[in-house]
């Protein structure tokens, strides 16, 4: 994926295949048809309505559906609802990139060589990965029930950060042992002889070429995260005292009230963020990658 | 740092520590409490049960919770929905990575951007209400081809770019056309990488609650949305061993699936991401 997210922001070329007349006929457009025909329909043409609803009064108690402007925010804006959530969701997002990453980096380094004990260790590190985040949720608030960590105002979005970094950290694990298997062993051979300390060796000449697992890693928990609800309604559903109420969890429960322009809403504000902030953050780390290696 | 003499003693004894306090103790409290009886299940903690009732909870939950209506509403959503995003995806990333052309790029950057854009749950609600597909399976699939396209086009996309077109080229010239030469060339070609976007997707689609219940939710049971309800019920009333025991009927399947083709896995996923 690592490629992809460098592909949308650097807009590498493609393959110069022979154009033309023979491409035409060997592997002609049409192909393309029923995949972008499904992705206007399904995910264009939706994503452009949050565009329209969010203006709108679209609820469940009325038979129209009529233009009301910018009230929707206002009224989002004014009740604190919409900045709370969006910082919510922020700071989740952040918690989550860091655990997720410094986890399965950790576990990396730990079961790094081939043994067998290791390798029934990072099978039994990808279950979590296998299970659903609602049954994941289950599992933590059953954990910790009567202990109180699912119940304080300043620290249960830390708790519910490191559920989910639980949950995902044998993925990351996975990318950084790729990453670590990548290190030629010449290279690391040469810094053996040029002297240097297993430490120098392994933050100078090993840590610098993971960087797009690093990318990789960083990006997908963001994003991940970002567009997180399971983990989270199954363990608080969003408080205590909406502490906890990312932009999904307010989505699910506003689109249940039957406010439906007012979901829309936060759905457009949920999107415009990631707009905002996934490219930039891509672009950081690629850039951080390409002076690195 | 991985052959420090004193670390090759430690590393052990820290891996099995880590595998028992951060995966043992959390998977054993699912089990001991899908064991035991409503009365000891109340307040789940990690004592065993005193006595095991874990396949009667099974039984129960399999009867009570209609499991099989949600297994088929499951299995009528994801089958279509892994086979559609794998079949279109990879027709659509074969020409998109033959063609060098400026539209095909753009075309390219459009397909994989569901990777990162977050789909619009409440507006696809509407949209298929007009399409008159509201809470159907059709409407769910549909759904979740548009939202995992992307990751197929990507993933294939990649992988076609390191295959060699001679192999096509012969066929073309013994005179097969695009649909004989991708479905007898290119798609086993692809074997490895559908592998891989098979897992992913399965995962993904297996486990879904949030879009399932926009779409879905109330119409049509999926295993997740039950479990949610089940669960949602259950905890005011302390079910929380038959929410275990659902826990276990639902992952076990993928578990399962993954067991048998763990290696495959593994390197299908590593392979594809870090390049």
């Amino acid at each position: 994926m690592t490629t992809a997210i460098g592909t949308l922001t650097k807009a590498r070329a493609l393959p110069k295949a022979a154009p033309g007349t023979i491409t035409r006929r060997t592997h002609p457009l049409w192909f393309l048809l029923p995949a972008y025909a499904l992705l206007l329909v399904f995910f264009v043409l939706p994503t452009v309505y949050q565009f329209i609803y969010a203006f709108t009064d679209w609820s469940g108690f009325k038979a129209s559906i009529n233009p009301v402007g910018t009230e929707n925010f206002a009224q989002l804006a004014s009740d604190g609802t919409l900045f709370r959530s969006l910082r919510i969701t922020l700071v989740y997002a952040v918690l989550v990139a860091i655990f997720q990453n410094v986890f399965g980096f950790g576990l990396a380094v730990l079961l790094e060589r081939d043994t067998v004990l290791n390798r029934i260790a990072r099978t039994f590190f990808l279950i979590p990965v296998l299970m659903s985040a609602l049954a994941v949720g289950y599992i933590f608030q059953a954990l910790f029930k009567g202990t109180g960590l699912l119940a304080d105002t300043t620290w249960t979005i830390v708790v519910v950060s490191l559920i989910h970094a639980w949950k995902w950290m044998g993925l990351a694990m996975l990318i950084y042992l790729a990453g670590l298997k990548t290190v030629p062993l010449d290279v690391l051979e040469a810094a053996r002889i040029d002297g240097a300390s297993r430490w120098r060796t392994f933050w100078k000449v090993r840590a610098p070429l993971l960087a797009p697992a690093v990318t990789f890693n960083v990006a997908t928990a963001l994003l991940g995260s970002m567009n997180g609800f399971d983990i989270v309604q199954a363990t608080t559903g969003g408080g205590p005292a909406r502490t906890t109420e990312l932009l999904n969890i307010f989505i699910y429960r506003t689109f249940g009230q039957g406010l439906f322009a007012q979901a829309t809403t936060m759905s457009l504000v949920l999107f415009l963020m990631v707009v905002v902030l996934a490219f930039p953050v891509i672009r950081l780390l690629r850039k951080r990658e390409e002076v690195m290696s | 740092m991985s052959d420090l003499p004193i670390w090759r003693r430690l590393q052990p004894v820290a891996a099995l520590v880590l595998v028992v306090a951060l995966i043992g103790i959390p998977l054993w409290l699912v089990v001991a409490t899908a064991g035991k009886s409503q009365g000891e299940a109340i307040d789940p903690n990690l004592s065993p049960p005193t006595e095991w009732h874990l396949w009667d909870n099974l039984r129960q939950v399999w009867i009570d919770a209609d499991v099989p209506a949600a297994l088929f509403g499951s299995l009528l959503i994801v089958v279509p929905t892994v086979a559609g995003v794998l079949v279109l995806g990879s027709m659509a990333a074969w020409v998109l990575a033959r063609r060098g052309s400026r539209l095909t790029a753009v075309l390219y950057a459009l397909g994989i951007s569901g990777i990162i854009l977050p789909p619009a749950v409440v507006t696809v609600v509407l949209l298929l209400r007009q399409l008159g597909l509201a809470g159907t399976a059709i409407g769910m699939i549909g759904v979740y081809l548009g939202i995992y396209l992307s990751t197929v086009i990507f993933f294939v996309t990649g992988f076609v770019r390191t295959i060699p077109s001679s192999l096509e080229e012969a066929a073309q010239i013994d005179g097969a056309g695009p649909v004989a030469v991708f479905r007898k060339v290119v798609l086993p070609l692809l074997r490895p990488v559908l592998a891989t976007a098979t897992i992913l997707i399965c995962l993904y689609v297996w486990n879904d609650v949030f879009y399932a219940f926009f779409v879905v939710g109330g119409r049509l049971d999926t295993l997740p949305l039950n479990l949610f309800r089940v669960a949602s019920a259950g905890l005011y009333l302390n079910n929380w061993h038959l929410i275990f025991a659902y826990v276990i009927l639902m992952s076990l399947p993928l578990v399962a699936v993954f067991a048998v083709a763990q290696r495959k896995i593994i390197s299908g996923i590593t392979g594809g991401a870090v390049k």
